[in-house]
């Protein structure tokens, strides 16, 4: 590999050719501001618009100051990171941010996790020396996401992110001048927009300016309602990211003090998301093996790939771009809505409560989970199955006000029934984990043969897409995975071609799964934050007793008591889905 | 029309058309040129000056003779219609009368051509207020 | 073929054909079929004559006479007496505005004296909807020499040789940009036609476009020619409609003469060029802006490297140049590089064209030798300051450009000795400025131009630029402060150094130049709190002198706002928190009592 050879600050620097003096700066241990540039490596998400030049460096002999992030090292350069030049420029550059910024950060929903926040004061901005004018904008409330766009500071992380990540092409600058911001075309609201609720715009933004619809009050006021009896359920990617908000390394597994917290919050039950997750493996695995046998039979009328349907901005993002492949995913509930829908039904008469009194809560790593929850379809007489569905970092907000020590709590289980889960169930949280603890069931039920290993290695990683061909014991069954709806893109366009070689095909909305999704502690742009993540995931699985969904023991006396088999009538009624065409 | 297939196609249209426009570039450079000023009012008119003109055009393109036709005004010598005004670079205004057909193919011949005068010269009797 | 004995050149610049151009040309025509001399008087409309000032115009020719401000009602005057006659329609004649002196033909108009027409040598000549025309005025012949008788490189070489830069704004060396292209490797490449023409009063590409449509596209074939590329884009804005059609009616004509498409001139040699349409965005004009405009995207520039040269329009090797620079390829093909490096000075050669606008006689389209001095322009070709008023600086390169003084006034105008007096070419706006121009104003008016045509993309332009316009708007507010102009500068090098593209890096110009050689009107207006120029109407204050006023009540009967009071026969006054400084009363006193402070 071509090697280039500069001076940066004083110091002899080597890099490889196409390295960028951001890169170049940092392998030197010099460590250059930036806002608005982000790159998860290895999974093929940057943002680099140069755009803030924050990040600006003298370079000898050029006539103006160089943005580090997107200026290629050349042979022989002599830049000064810190020259009174640069420096000034850089203060005045965030000096004008800040300058056309509410100052209100003491009251900021992204108060201690903005990088502007951070930057200012990495900067020692003491005083803003241009003020003026601020822009002012109408704020857009949506069912999950709130667009306080007086914040945006025009950095279009939410703009890659909407478009060339998850190709939903909802967000976009609009305007010229001091008025450019970042909106839907024709600065419609989100809700009237073809937005998925994926909320990768808000975990990658800087500012304030994308933050989720907070419904810890609501929460708050039906947990001192002693009409109420108030369960909840935690989603499996929620454990493997909350400690980040209480000072824990990434990838720290806590899911014993979760359930502490939770019941010190004054829920009455702290169940499971996993539990309905085995559920789903089962619907979803017997409607796979429906088909898949049919399809082998050479019945005609069978379409496969079979598509997961876990992911609601997934299913939005369908329904708005493929509605004529409405019919193709399965058409089970996600783990959320199964349990919303046994807990009001199958729970509730087990405890004796009326569905109107019993308050159902979950805590997912999603923002499309809280627009999911509101679905019509998942209410009975405007009931709904979930009442409210908070974010891992409402979660986290939720503790600290109630004055919880959340790193000295015991380790707790969950209640029975629907606490109780497989390993199959917890890998839900990644990419490639749906489809492993479909393969895991769906094994054993298709062969009649007891698996030798459960660890499908060649379903497992973060490239955004995967494909492995598992052999049912003679029979190949060829698997897609997709996580990152762009990525999804690419596998429906194949099948619209009449392309696709999959049976079954995983896709879930976020990079890395649900371990990346929009309602999880900030990753601040660190790639690495995912990786822990996934692997806390897969050493929990490992640690699990119980592996297979069909074998979790509450699964099978739900459907002895209640359901019957998997895809019964009851089953059918209670925990599966028709999609509508939203285009 | 036919399309141009090369390059010498191009240059035969570009030699067809140039005459179109010839006039227009004569007349960003009169000064260079042969100047014949052809008396047009109504006594001029009248005693065929239109014809004098024509024949004047006609003549020195059917010679190959880069010159510059133009009608001017009344010059005062109505007696002695058609009137032409002639100019040769570097050379005073002479003004011919009685400029019939022959008298033009005459001037062309033997004043534009040699350089010599012909009979008819009407002598200069007034000066312009410009001079 | 039949020749004519006279040619009546009608103007059909957007200019002249918004002054009813159409309906001259018209009536020349109905008259003459009238009189049944259609076969001998030809009437044609041309492109712009570049004399805007005094449109429309009408030249006949052969004997050169250039009728000013001619009205449909005027041609049957001009048909009977001048085509007729004989007589030149005399009160149509251009008249000298110094010397008063008629002028009747073009030729003796000190506009066109010191003028040395190569871009827009067949504007106001050619019928520019007639691509016969073009080819009798050598068209096309460039085209065809290059592909029968030279190499890409030879041709390349021509181009590097003359001398030719960038006329768009930034002068890069035109044969080096065409170089770079033709060395990138790619199964397609692209010629694409700047012709987002977007600086305040500018005009020039516009009227090439109008005017002489054929040698643009002749150019992009040279040019596709030498990089490789047989495919051309000509990006011109949706509000330049006349061109738009001009260049549909062109290209349809080359296209049917072979002249574009395939196997031109029978060389195997394929171009062919489409329009694409701009929506009228300033940093459109940017070349990185101006490709994502094409490709669909949002009209912002992006991060060079990659050039266009390497990674263009779809990300192939794509060529761009302005309109200008096209123009003057065929005519450097044809007479060669040596004679284009023959004029102009030692870094700029051959013509640069501007559009003079402003306080000068003579506003209109020129084109001059790179060199000329700004004295030759103004006196000579714009014959002087309107109203005989002082002059005080020229403007040059629209909102990226600056302001040069009365020090600058015989420094020959070339890209490097603009650039060292604090402005640049630019595209080419001249806007003159007399001695009633408040320099802060002017300052304040571009910056809100690149405020408003920002794509607010980088923060410096987009914040900075809005907080520079605010210290602006305060200064000519009255409410500056010293330290006010200290922040001016310091924010505007910022900005200079910090901004993404041209736009932004250039955008501080019109402030940072004005506060360089105007520095003293600056301090005036916040020490003083005085506009010597009388353009900031919040510092100025109208008051009546009551020894000088009679009470004949005028002033009180026209204030619009019922700001003057007093009795008949009695002194008048005014009250300072009603009036809104409109200066009516000022203008309507016949006794000379409104002072104004």
């Amino acid at each position: 590999m071509e090697m280039i050879n500069l001076t940066i600050d004083n110091k002899p620097v080597s890099v490889s050719k196409g390295t960028t003096v951001l890169k170049a700066a940092a392998s030197a241990g010099i460590d250059i501001p930036t806002l608005c540039y982000m790159k998860l490596e290895d999974m093929n998400i940057e943002n680099k618009p140069g755009g803030c030049r924050v990040c600006v460096v003298e370079v000898k002999g050029r006539r103006n100051l160089a943005p580090a992030c997107c200026t290629e090292a050349t042979e022989g350069m002599v830049i000064d990171t810190h020259s009174i030049r640069a420096i000034n420029a850089r203060r005045t550059v965030v000096e004008l941010i800040l300058s056309d910024h509410p100052a209100d950060c003491l009251i900021c929903a992204k108060s201690g996790n903005c990088d502007l926040q951070n930057l200012a004061h990495r900067m020692g901005i003491r005083k803003i020396h241009y003020q003026g004018e601020q822009s002012m904008y109408r704020e857009d409330t949506s069912p999950a996401i709130i667009r306080e766009i007086n914040k945006c500071i025009m950095c279009r992380r939410c703009e890659t992110m909407c478009n060339e990540v998850q190709t939903v092409g909802v967000l976009s600058a609009v305007n010229r001048g001091f008025q450019a911001v970042v909106a839907p075309a024709f600065e419609m609201n989100l809700d009237h927009s073809v937005c998925t609720y994926c909320g990768q715009c808000v975990a990658v933004c800087p500012t304030g300016a994308l933050t989720e619809a907070d419904e810890t009050g609501a929460v708050i006021r039906a947990l001192s309602d002693p009409t109420k009896t108030v369960i909840v359920q935690t989603a499996p990617a929620v454990r493997a990211a909350l400690g980040e908000e209480f000072g824990m390394e990434a990838g720290s597994l806590v899911t014993g003090k979760m359930v502490a917290a939770l019941r010190r919050l004054g829920f009455d039950y702290v169940f499971d998301t996993d539990f309905a997750a085995d559920l789903t493996i089962l619907e979803e695995g017997t409607e796979l093996l429906n088909r898949l046998s049919k399809f082998l039979e050479g019945d005609k009328n069978v379409k496969l790939p079979i598509l997961t349907s876990c992911c609601p901005a997934w299913v939005k993002f369908f329904e708005h771009q493929f509605p004529e492949m409405k019919d193709i995913p399965s058409s089970a509930r996600s783990p959320q809505q199964m349990f919303g829908s046994i807990a009001k039904t199958y729970f509730a008469e087990k405890i004796g409560v009326k569905r109107e009194n019993l308050v159902v809560v979950s805590i997912m790593p999603c923002l499309a989970k809280k627009y999911e929850s509101s679905r019509p379809e998942f209410s009975v007489n405007d009931n709904p199955d979930v009442d409210f569905a908070l974010s891992t970092r409402e979660l986290a907000h939720l503790i600290h006000l109630s004055n919880l020590d959340f790193n000295s709590l015991p380790d707790e289980d969950f209640d029975a029934p629907l606490g109780e889960s497989t390993g199959a169930a917890i890998i839900f949280g990644t990419t490639g984990g749906v489809i492993e603890a479909a393969v895991r069931t769906a094994y054993e039920v298709y062969t009649g043969k007891s698996l030798p290993r459960v660890d499908f290695e060649e379903l497992r990683g973060m490239e955004g897409l995967r494909k492995a061909t598992i052999d049912f014991d003679g029979t190949p069954i060829n698997i897609g995975i997709a996580h990152g709806l762009g990525n999804a893109r690419k596998l429906l366009e194949d099948i619209q071609a009449g392309h696709s070689e999959f049976h079954a095909i995983e896709i879930m909305s976020c990079p890395g799964g649900c371990i990346g999704g929009g309602g999880q502690p900030y990753h601040h742009g660190d790639a690495e934050v995912l990786k822990k993540r996934q692997r806390a995931i897969y050493s929990e699985d490992k640690n699990k007793t119980i592996r297979k969904s069909h074998e979790n023991p509450y699964i099978v006396k739900l459907y002895e008591e209640f359901l019957g088999a998997p895809m019964s009538e009851k089953a059918h009624h209670l925990l599966h889905t028709k999609y509508f065409d939203r285009s | 029309m036919n399309k141009i297939k090369s390059l010498a196609d191009l240059r035969k249209l570009q030699n067809e058309v140039q005459s179109k426009i010839k006039l227009r570039e004569k007349g960003d450079n009169p000064d260079k040129l042969v100047q014949i000023k052809v008396s047009m009012a109504t006594c001029g008119i009248a005693s065929g000056a239109k014809e004098t003109m024509t024949f004047f055009i006609d003549e020195l393109e059917h010679q190959g003779i880069d010159a510059v036709v133009t009608q001017t005004g009344c010059m005062g010598y109505c007696y002695a219609e058609p009137t032409i005004e002639l100019i040769i670079p570097g050379q005073a205004p002479v003004v011919y009368g009685y400029v019939t057909k022959a008298k033009a193919q005459e001037i062309i011949d033997k004043h534009i051509k040699l350089n010599q005068m012909v009979d008819g010269i009407i002598p200069v009797n007034y000066s312009s207020i410009d001079n | 073929m039949a020749e004519y004995n006279m040619h009546i050149l009608v103007c059909g610049g957007t200019g002249c054909k918004a002054s009813q151009s159409e309906l001259i040309k018209t009536k020349f025509q109905t008259l003459l079929t009238e009189l049944g001399l259609t076969d001998e008087i030809q009437v044609i409309m041309t492109g712009c004559f570049g004399f805007c000032e005094k449109g429309p115009i009408v030249k006949i020719l052969p004997d050169n006479t250039f009728y000013t401000q001619v009205s449909p009602e005027d041609v049957s005057e001009i048909v009977e007496e001048h085509i007729i006659k004989g007589r030149k329609v005399e009160r149509l004649l251009f008249k000298d505005p110094e010397t008063k002196e008629i002028i009747g033909d073009a030729k003796g108009m000190d506009f066109y004296k010191k003028q040395k027409r190569i871009a827009l040598r067949n504007c106001g000549f050619i019928n520019p909807e007639n691509i016969e025309e073009y080819i009798g005025r050598d068209g096309y012949a460039a085209l065809g020499a290059c592909l029968t008788e030279k190499t890409p490189k030879e041709v390349i070489n021509i181009v590097k040789d003359s001398g030719l830069r960038g006329r768009g704004g930034g002068g890069f060396p035109t044969g080096l940009k065409w170089e770079i292209a033709s060395k990138s490797v790619s199964d397609q490449k692209y010629v694409v036609c700047n012709a987002d023409e977007g600086d305040p009063g500018a005009f020039m590409d516009r009227s090439i476009l109008e005017g002489d449509p054929h040698s643009v596209l002749e150019a992009m074939a040279i040019c596709g020619f030498c990089i490789g590329a047989d495919k051309g884009l000509i990006y011109i804005r949706a509000e330049y409609p006349l061109a738009i059609e001009r260049l549909k009616v062109a290209i349809n004509q080359a296209r049917e003469y072979g002249l574009l498409g395939n196997d031109i001139l029978g060389t195997g040699f394929n171009f062919d060029v489409e329009l694409r349409y701009g929506a009228g965005a300033f940093v459109c004009g940017e070349e990185t802006a101006l490709i994502h405009s094409m490709e669909g995207l949002r009209g912002e520039p992006g991060v060079k490297p990659p050039f266009p040269a390497e990674k263009g329009y779809n990300g192939k090797p794509t060529n761009v140049n302005n309109v200008e620079t096209f123009a003057n390829i065929p005519v450097i093909i044809n007479k060669g590089a040596e004679w284009f490096a023959s004029i102009g000075t030692k870094r700029s050669k051959g013509t640069k064209v501007f559009a003079l606008a402003g306080k000068i006689n003579n506003v209109g389209l020129i084109e001059v030798p790179m060199g000329i001095t700004l004295r030759e322009i103004i006196y000579d070709i714009g014959g002087g300051i309107k109203d005989g008023r002082g002059f005080k600086a020229v403007q040059t390169g629209g909102p990226s450009g600056g302001c040069l003084t009365k020090a600058f006034l015989d420094t020959p105008i070339d890209y490097d000795n603009l650039l060292a007096a604090g402005s640049m070419m630019g595209s080419g706006g001249m806007i003159v400025l007399d001695d009633s121009d408040c320099m802060v104003s002017i300052a304040k008016f571009y910056l809100e131009f690149t405020l408003d045509e920002s794509c607010g993309k980088c923060a410096p332009c987009r914040i900075g630029n809005k907080r520079l316009h605010e210290i602006l708007d305060k200064i000519t507010e009255g409410n500056g402060e010293l330290e006010d102009l200290n922040r001016l500068r310091l924010l505007g090098n910022v900005i200079k150094d910090t901004s993404l593209c041209g736009l932004g890096q250039t955008s501080p110009n019109p402030v940072l130049s004005t506060l360089d050689n105007f520095a003293e009107e600056y301090t005036e207006h916040v020490t003083a709190h005085k506009c010597r120029a009388g353009q900031c109407k919040s510092m100025m204050h109208y008051s009546i002198d009551p020894d000088h006023c009679t009470g004949c009540t005028l002033c009180f009967r026209n204030c619009p706002v019922g700001a003057i009071s007093g009795e008949k026969r009695a002194p008048h006054y005014i009250d300072q928190s009603i009036c809104i400084k409109c200066g009516v009363c000022f203008e309507k006193c016949k006794f000379n009592a409104v002072l104004i402070a």
